[in-house]
């Protein structure tokens, strides 16, 4: 689960990290309370979790209240990169003499969290990778160990941190890691940790300006008060009821609908949609062991997508029962009143039982995975051409 | 021949009394597995299907010289599984349990590390080698004895492939399946070294998909390491980026782990990869003449 940049810096600074005094608003007049409340220059962000959120117009400055209430009415309620907007963080500007990048990954190759630092913050560390490596100092840490001060002095040398702000990166970095443990975070990152320019403050202070944090959905069940953060009222119908019904679901552009028990069967099927001509509309694991209920709400979730033009079916059965899922079909096929063709390819555990169900409720069954993708791409075509179709028939009779 | 397990593999179910974990042992059991103890805590002196069950690994493995685990108890409780097993005298252990906390996982990882021990998992189908033994959930009528070398990251789509050959008339040596996370006790470099070291094994089968950079790793040893022809299928092309695809695993992050990025450096190593899965059993007749 990614977090928002204002619940991230709610984590980092409950740790101790430092960040720009400010609030959240979901309301325009609220965004102008708060600016007021803070006095002087404010930054207006939108909550997103897109990249290039600054360059999208997603984080502006604002000289006075009204001005902070003009930028969170143009940007509540519009869209950045495809993302709504339904939040705007405002807090005080910061006074920006230098940008940094400190971050916690886990890195899957290495089996490890690893620190990633850079002198060049404020832009995507994965591009500073990409471009310029050696400007990117990764330190791999021992689970057991922890992070461990020396790591940090390694760190500092690299950003070139005056020595006199040694000792609030090295809380910082603690801050951090403690932050990153204790939410079982597999991203923790503040991109840029600011050191900062202004004069009424004294300035060279450490400010954690931006900040982004996934934690691990599967540790969540020991996490409820992260838990909580999840914007449910957010969330899209059918992507609620999958998550709900434990369905992994992620909606796509395309007209052909997929049903499969397994991730990579998932994802492989919907490679062959493609290869035989067609557009996945989503990927869909039912998940191991589905029982006729649950077959029945992932039909109901696929469906629920208006641009579906038909449906293609593929269970591989094994501890997945072929009868199963060929009654949660019909089951759901009795209750929705449907068009859209389903193409149905069961294999394996009790498949002779469920060919006779489908068989029995008139419904086409495909004998390979390749069959299927072409049959669904076949009937997601003559769906679409339906009205193009009958023009050229009665051309013909014409003729 | 074969890898991993074989004649001498003598099966620990951990979590034997669960629903799962009662419903394979019989599986493996029908499929001839030597099933030779199970562990609940709580639950030693009680017996699933004919099978002994013990409170604790160590003990399990005093009584039924035990050489290999299967981990089917719950998520939050199979780090500590695993551990167990490593700790109890256990060489193999093989963890089927999905969602396992990617922090627990890295400690695992790192304390068995310095162990003589190997971990097949987390979030997999297991491990079989046909006509022998089987380790795991996958259906065991769909494979037969053979030469091909299968290891993946999926399960299903394993069986899929396991099918195609298997009604191409090409059996298999050992199949396994290396996990969906993450983070995996065992990789397909791992796996690559012990099929060409397999005299059973004349070729080999990798299923990869999007997320991390397991298949690239595997393209550079096998430019490298691997004489035996290998065919590969990458699931995941029409993934978009930034979405978790169902595995913890498979996902495009930061424009890094795309199956395009894959394929080409499996083809680059000499690789032939499939454009579907129905395609596979072609290509391995086309390396195998």
């Amino acid at each position: 689960m990614n977090l928002d940049e204002y619940q991230a810096k709610g984590l980092f600074a409950a740790h101790g990290i430092p960040v720009p005094e400010g609030q959240v608003a979901k309301d325009p007049a609220v965004a102008r309370e708060i600016a007021q409340q803070l006095q002087g220059r404010v930054v207006v962000k939108a909550q997103v979790q897109v990249g290039g959120r600054g360059k999208a117009g997603g984080i502006v400055l604002a000289d006075t209240p009204d001005d902070a209430l003009r930028e969170a009415s143009r940007l509540l309620g519009s869209s950045l990169k495809g993302a709504p907007v339904r939040r705007v963080l405002v807090e005080r500007a910061a006074d920006i003499a230098r940008e940094l990048y400190v971050g916690l990954i886990a890195d899957r190759t290495a089996r490890r969290m690893a620190l990633l630092v850079s002198a060049d913050g404020g832009v995507e560390i994965e591009e500073v990778a990409r471009t310029h490596p050696e400007r990117v100092r990764t330190l791999y840490l021992d689970p057991f160990l922890g992070l461990r001060s020396y790591h940090l002095v390694q760190a500092a040398g690299t950003l070139d941190l005056p020595r006199e702000l040694w000792p609030s990166f090295q809380a910082i970095g603690q801050a951090l890691y403690r932050t990153a443990t204790e939410t079982e975070a597999t991203l923790a990152e503040i991109n840029p940790l600011v050191i900062t320019a202004d004069s009424a403050t004294g300035g060279g202070q450490l400010l954690a300006v931006d900040a982004k944090m996934t934690v691990d959905d599967n540790a969540l069940f020991r996490h409820p008060d992260l838990l909580a953060m999840r914007h449910t009222a957010d969330e899209m119908p059918a992507e609620r009821q999958a998550r709900e019904a434990g369905i992994s679901y992620v909606p796509l552009d395309g007209q052909i609908g997929c049903m499969v028990n397994g991730a990579g069967l998932a994802m492989a099927t919907m490679d062959v949609i493609k290869l035989y001509g067609g557009e996945p509309a989503n990927f869909l694991d039912v998940g191991g062991g589905a029982r006729a209920e649950r077959v029945k709400t992932a039909l109901e979730i696929i469906l629920s997508d208006p641009r579906v033009k038909a449906v293609l079916v593929n269970i591989f059965g094994g501890i997945t029962r072929c009868d199963e899922v060929a009654r949660g079909i019909v089951m759901a096929l009795e209750q929705l009143q449907t068009k859209v063709p389903l193409v149905i390819r069961l294999v394996g555990t009790n498949e002779a039982e469920g060919r006779a169900i489908l068989e029995q409720a008139h419904l086409p069954a495909a004998a390979s995975l390749a069959e299927g993708a072409r049959l669904a791409v076949a009937a997601a075509n003559a769906g679409a051409n339906a009205g193009t179709n009958a023009e050229s028939h009665a051309g013909g009779g014409a003729a | 021949m074969s890898i991993l397990v074989n004649e001498g593999t003598r099966v620990l179910v951990q979590g034997i009394t669960g629903r799962e974990g009662s419903f394979h042992t019989l599986q493996m059991l029908d499929y001839g597995t030597q099933v030779v103890a199970g562990v609940t805590p709580g639950k030693g002196g009680q017996a699933v299907e004919g099978v002994p069950v013990y409170d604790d690994v160590r003990t399990a493995v005093e009584r039924t010289g035990a050489n290999t685990s299967i981990i089917y108890v719950p998520a939050a409780y199979a780090a500590d599984a695993i551990l167990e097993a490593a700790d109890g005298g256990i060489a193999l252990t093989t963890c089927v349990t999905e969602g396992v906390p990617l922090w627990d996982a890295l400690r695992v990882m790192r304390y068995l590390q310095d162990k003589p021990v190997r971990l097949i998992g987390p979030n997999c189908p297991g491990i079989i080698t046909p006509g022998v033994t089987k380790v795991g959930i996958m259906p065991g009528h769909i494979h037969r004895p053979g030469k091909v070398g299968v290891v993946s990251r999926s399960g299903t789509l394993t069986y899929e492939v396991v099918w195609a050959l298997t009604q191409a008339g090409l059996g298999q040596s050992t199949c396994l399946g290396i996990g969906g996370d993450a983070v995996n006790g065992t990789t397909f470099v791992d796996v690559l070294r012990l099929f060409e070291q397999d005299p059973q094994t004349e070729a080999i089968t990798l299923i990869g998909e999007i997320g991390g950079n397991a298949e690239e790793q595997a393209a550079a040893f096998i430019a490298d390491h691997v004489r035996k022809p290998v065919v590969a299928f990458i699931a995941g092309r029409t993934a978009p980026a930034g979405r978790r695809m169902g595995h913890a695993g498979a996902i495009i992050a930061g424009g890094n782990g795309t199956a395009l990025h894959k394929i080409e450096a499996l083809r680059e190593a000499g690789v032939l990869v499939a454009d579907q899965p129905a395609q596979i059993p072609d290509l391995l007749h086309t390396v195998l003449q």
